[in-house]
């Protein structure tokens, strides 16, 4: 019976992982890269390497810039800045849509930038899938319930999980693969545990209207403005009116929150005689993320019209969720951790579908052809990771090449992304399997090394200026490009000579022995 | 779950095509079921009810597709979603009208 339920569990989590494991990829592979997303997004502005200022300095040029330039918009929205996004972020929104400026800190001006979404770009793909709203959340949170099946039928599977840690047996081929997704699946169990149970907490209100409903019948709405209660802004006036300062207004707000700083802070209608503005607490501040905690303050005077603080411990515990997931509080090393967690669910989630195939090929190894459903999985495991691998640095170079008069120029660059990918994915129809991912990666390898000297060709640093000015996060992008290229490259070597005669060897040994092959299937299927 | 050696026969596809509906919609009507009782019973005020009712339900979820897998039959997979929905949905009414004097 235990035994039963085991293998049931093993051909769930081998199914389940499959169907949804090229999205899973791409979903670990962009999330990971998304815990870089503003310091991407400051390599790919490199005309503004910026220092940060201080809150008050900020909000000061913002208010000047807003009141001149959008005096009769609806509503602002001000970022305001820290070291990982040190321009400050301001938008504004009239009856026809709105506008997103980035300013420079020292002077108040607006940057004179590239046109780019930076780590934006890979960020959104990770929920949005480049699909329109709410299909992209949707497909997202449906390949988290899968990975949320997946990862719990393998630990079933997986019985002895601590034993099996420890034994790793390298150069073995699938064993050793078998043993590889084993041990960074273990190593790193609790981070993916969070990962996908927040990833299911972030969008639960979409994907799960029931409860809502339950509760509320047919007035959702009141149930958001129980937990975000920020939407209570009094109406206009009709009357012109003037602003206060809104930098005493920040000073209060941390008196308030016991020092917390603010992150954002939202005007509505500047204007008028009713304005209000809407302070909102900076969520890199703690691990809780707290939509919830915020002040609303009369924009005339800077009296409080309201104050809300994060409530209960149902509250605390989504919003828990959702900041570990974002991860905004972490300090640098721990950023790093992050990413590096988020490469190992990457690496779980590739070596299961090499696994797949490979046992599967097994019993095709002397035929020259493999079945369609074969090689189909083939072609998607190569395009779907090495492939992406080179989307990422095509998207990569195309922010340097691309003439920054060009128009829509942002959109080019994710363009250059999909159409990097589709290339691949041609690629690996027509070349043979071993050959195909020892290319793609060969040329992801080229495309990483390439960025250093690219971005030493077409601005004005490079990896011995950056040292000098002690800018450690251009160098640190550079030595990460090196880095991944020597990651890539040492894949392909390692694939290449996988292919030699070796192949045919291991192919006839499992044929030879069909013991050992048994048991193999035994532990996978 | 183990198929026989050397092709599939169309009942066994069709066992899984069942469990695998049984295990996306069924489930996905167990954790509806389960986050909406929750968000009514739950001594808590509403919003947090529902809160806790939304975490819960993914939870619920979960083992609501593993049993779809685990147990011996697709039937026993359609039983096993339905059944408990049914009481959740009776506790749903009971409570409702409970609520409203």
């Amino acid at each position: 019976m235990k035994e039963a339920f085991r293998q049931s569990m093993a051909w769930l989590h081998t199914w389940a992982g499959l169907i949804f494991g090229w999205l899973l990829f791409a979903i670990f592979l962009t999330g990971s890269l998304s815990y870089f997303r503003m310091e991407i997004t400051q390599w790919m502005q490199p005309e503004a390497r910026l220092e940060v200022v201080d809150a008050g300095t900020a909000i000061g040029l913002a208010q000047r810039y807003l009141e001149q330039q959008a005096p009769k918009a609806e509503s602002w929205f001000i970022t305001l800045p820290d070291a990982r996004q040190p321009a400050i972020g301001i938008m504004w929104v009239n009856h026809d849509g709105f506008v997103l400026k980035r300013l420079d800190p020292r002077n108040g001006a607006e940057l004179p930038v590239r046109d780019s979404r930076g780590g934006d770009f890979l960020y959104r793909f990770h929920f949005e899938l480049q699909m329109p709203y709410p299909w992209g959340r949707w497909l997202a949170s449906g390949a988290a319930m899968l990975m949320f099946v997946a990862l719990i039928s393998g630990i079933i599977t997986h019985k002895k999980i601590f034993k099996d840690f420890f034994t790793f047996r390298p150069r073995k081929g699938q064993r050793s693969w078998l043993d590889g997704h084993n041990a960074v699946g273990v190593l790193v169990l609790p981070f993916h545990l969070m990962i996908t149970y927040s990833s299911l907490v972030i969008f639960m209100s979409m994907v799960m209207p029931a409860g809502i409903l339950a509760g509320y019948g047919d007035r959702p709405q009141g149930f958001f403005n129980e937990v975000l209660p920020v939407s209570d802004a009094p109406e206009a006036a009709g009357q012109p009116g003037t602003l206060a300062p809104f930098g005493p207004m920040l000073e209060q707000a941390r008196q308030a929150w016991n020092g917390a700083e603010v992150g954002q802070v939202e005007v509505y209608h500047p204007g008028d005689r009713n304005a209000s503005v809407s302070l909102l607490r900076r969520s890199s501040d703690g691990v809780i993320y707290d939509p919830g905690t915020g002040l609303l303050l009369q924009g005339s005077s800077g009296q409080v019209l309201s104050a809300t603080t994060l409530g209960s411990w149902p509250m605390r515990i989504a919003g828990g969720f959702y900041g570990l997931h974002m991860g905004h509080f972490a300090t640098p090393i721990l950023r790093w951790l992050y990413f590096f967690c988020g490469l190992a669910g990457t690496a779980m989630i590739g070596s299961g579908l090499v696994i797949w195939l490979g046992k599967r090929q097994l019993k095709h190894a002397g035929t020259a052809v493999l079945p369609f459903e074969l090689r189909l999985v083939e072609v998607l495991n190569i395009a779907g990771m090495a492939g992406l691998v080179v989307a990422v640095g095509g998207f990569f170079w195309a922010n340097r090449l691309l003439p920054v008069a060009l128009a829509g120029r942002a959109g080019w660059e994710v363009n250059a992304f999909f159409i990097a990918w589709a290339l691949m994915l041609v690629h690996a129809v027509w070349r043979r399997g071993r050959r195909a991912w020892v290319e793609q990666l060969g040329l992801a390898a080229l495309l990483f090394a390439g960025l250093p000297l690219l971005d030493a060709l077409t601005t004005d640093g490079n990896p011995w200026r950056y040292l000098l000015r002690g800018d450690w996060l251009m160098l640190g992008f550079d030595l990460a490009f090196v880095g991944c290229a020597g990651l890539f490259a040492w894949a392909a070597w390692k694939v290449r000579r996988a292919g030699l005669p070796k192949d045919s060897t291991i192919a006839r040994r499992e044929r030879v022995r069909p013991a050992r092959t048994g048991a193999l299937e035994a532990e996978m299927n | 779950m183990k198929s026989a050696v050397g092709g599939i026969s169309v009942a066994y596809r069709l066992a899984v095509t069942s469990r695998v509906l049984a295990a996306v919609f069924g489930g996905y009507l167990l954790a509806s079921a389960a986050s909406a009782c929750l968000a009514l019973l739950l001594p808590m005020t509403r919003a947090d009810a529902v809160v806790s009712g939304l975490l819960l339900a993914f939870v619920v979820y979960l083992l609501a597709a593993l049993w779809c897998f685990a147990c011996r039959s697709a039937w026993r997979a359609w039983l096993g979603v339905l059944l408990p929905s049914l009481l959740l949905a009776l506790v749903y009414a009971l409570a409702k009208r409970m609520a409203q004097p």
